[in-house]
């Protein structure tokens, strides 16, 4: 079945030639093996608010892999359509090339038709796609964004599951964001309200989850156009950096070298000649 | 890894990706002339409660509705599928397509699939050969006709009170209320079951929706 949105159709069932080919890279000979680089995770506070006409996502800055804190100013809020916005949890490089290939799905799909896309369109070929990867794709996403219907909210779990919600908070600090919103939110707040809110939110989840900290972005979807404040809310703790770590060549004396020759023989010899004479 | 119990059966699933249930307590009724159809409105991930409204009455074409349990991932995509495959039929028939048609839909896929979906639907609506029908395709597969069908996790706490309290020849207000009650029963016992009763009610004149909310809930004297 033809889409209006992708040049190729989309291959039946799941495409694992990646993890073939990692599996021959890592069993590889004894020299030639090759350690997979281990996934970045963006431990995470997100949440999304419905206001009046509008719609606000907000998020915090951090991104970790293990227990080392990767990326102290990674971009959560990702561009999807000029009216669409998507907050993204789980496996960093999941959210990032997901939400990427849908931008690029819905621009197509902008061109081919002549429509402004609609936020239950992403949805439904975010649910698509990751229903397809059974939950290996290990994106928690928040979309929201405004369209000719009105605002909406919906979230989109791993596993390809979808909900449509007033407010949301996704993330490993989603408790206590949670907390919060279904405390104060109301239907129809006015814009610094909803503000105030979000950011809340935001700043509980940084406090109380471990996984989640640093700035707190802010992204307001209006029908008239979209507000990206980065950062909404700086953190408190500014670092500076005490002194220069790096070292001149030279800066520590070498004690002792050793040299080992390796013994190389040469077993094979292949030439393949270049066709330098000129082509007709 | 650790486990998740729907009805007896228990799958695994890795600790990193948490799959999203929804485990739940899920009814229809036929009565003379309709169906009446209702849900709570749980979905958990886990121990968190990823959505406290719910809607697991998914319409799938315009008098034929089924409730959904399991996996809320399998379900939608089930739903999508159904849904599509449904209106394609109807477009072709020129007609209205049969509730029956819609539960054998459901049937084949989940039979087919049945390795790698957790799904248990109750597909229930109104047509013009037989009026009101209620089927159930729990998890496995099997599809069979009921007048009364329960399903989810909840189900187990209520088949006693169903059970006795079904009688054949109801009207539409003694079936919306024995729907309520019976919903009511399960969710207060049932941890995974939880929020308002969806209810519905789909007849010849076409599809009447509410919403009981938590206070508003038929009370019982023990609970």
């Amino acid at each position: 079945m033809a889409l209006s949105y992708v040049l190729e159709p989309a291959v039946s069932g799941f495409n694992f030639e990646n993890s073939t080919r990692n599996i021959v890279l890592e069993n590889g000979s004894e020299e030639g093996k090759i350690k997979a680089p281990k996934p970045m995770k963006t431990g995470t506070t997100i949440a999304g608010v419905v206001y009046k006409v509008t719609r606000i996502s907000k998020l915090d800055n951090l991104a970790t892999s293990d227990e080392v804190v990767a990326d102290k100013m990674c971009a959560k809020i990702h561009y999807i359509a000029p009216n669409i916005y998507c907050c993204g949890a789980g496996t960093a490089a999941d959210t990032e090339k997901t939400t990427d290939m849908l931008s690029s799905n819905l621009t197509i799909f902008s061109m081919n038709s002549g429509r402004n896309p609609r936020v239950v369109m992403a949805v439904n070929i975010l649910q698509d796609m990751l229903f397809r990867y059974r939950g290996m794709i290990g994106a928690h996403l928040i979309l929201g964004g405004v369209d000719c219907t009105g605002s909406h909210l919906y979230t989109v779990g791993p596993y390809g599951s979808i909900d449509k919600v007033p407010y949301l908070a996704m993330g490993s600090g989603k408790l206590p964001a949670m907390g919060i919103l279904e405390d104060r939110f109301k239907g129809n707040m006015d814009l610094e309200e909803a503000k105030a809110l979000v950011s809340d939110a935001i700043h509980a989840g940084i406090m109380s989850d471990l996984g989640s900290g640093n700035n707190i972005d802010l992204c307001v979807i209006t029908k008239e156009g979209v507000d990206y404040i980065r950062p909404h809310r700086e953190s408190i703790y500014n670092y500076k950096r005490q002194a220069k770590y790096k070292y001149k060549p030279g800066t520590t004396p070498v004690l002792t070298k050793t040299v080992n020759q390796l013994e190389l023989e040469l077993v094979h010899e292949t030439v393949q000649m270049m066709e330098t004479a000129g082509s007709s | 890894s650790s486990s998740c119990t729907f009805l007896n059966v228990t799958f695994l699933y890795c600790d990193e990706n948490v799959c999203v249930c929804v485990q739940t307590t899920i009814m229809a009724v036929e009565f003379d002339g309709g169906v009446v159809m209702g849900a709570d409105s749980r979905t958990t991930t886990g121990a968190y409660i990823a959505n406290r409204v719910t809607d697991k009455l998914t319409p799938i074409h315009e008098r034929i509705f089924c409730c959904r349990s399991g996996s809320a991932a399998d379900t939608q995509a089930i739903a999508d599928a159904v849904t599509y495959q449904l209106g394609f039929h109807s477009i072709e028939l020129d007609e209205a397509p049969l509730v029956q048609t819609a539960a054998s839909l459901f049937r084949d896929m989940c039979y087919r699939y049945r390795e790698e979906l957790m799904a248990g639907i109750i597909v229930a609506g109104w047509d013009r050969r037989r009026g009101g029908q209620v089927y159930t395709v729990p998890v496995g597969g099997m599809m069979t006709r009921q007048p009364v069908s329960v399903g989810g996790s909840g189900s187990s706490y209520i088949y006693g009170f169903v059970d006795s309290n079904y009688k054949p020849a109801m009207s539409k207000e003694e079936c919306l209320k024995f729907t309520a009650e019976a919903l009511t029963l399960a969710m207060e016992r049932d941890g995974s079951s939880g929020g308002v009763v969806r209810l519905a009610v789909i007849s010849e004149q076409g599809v009447e929706r509410q919403v009981i909310l938590g206070n508003q809930l038929p009370k019982f004297s023990t609970v």
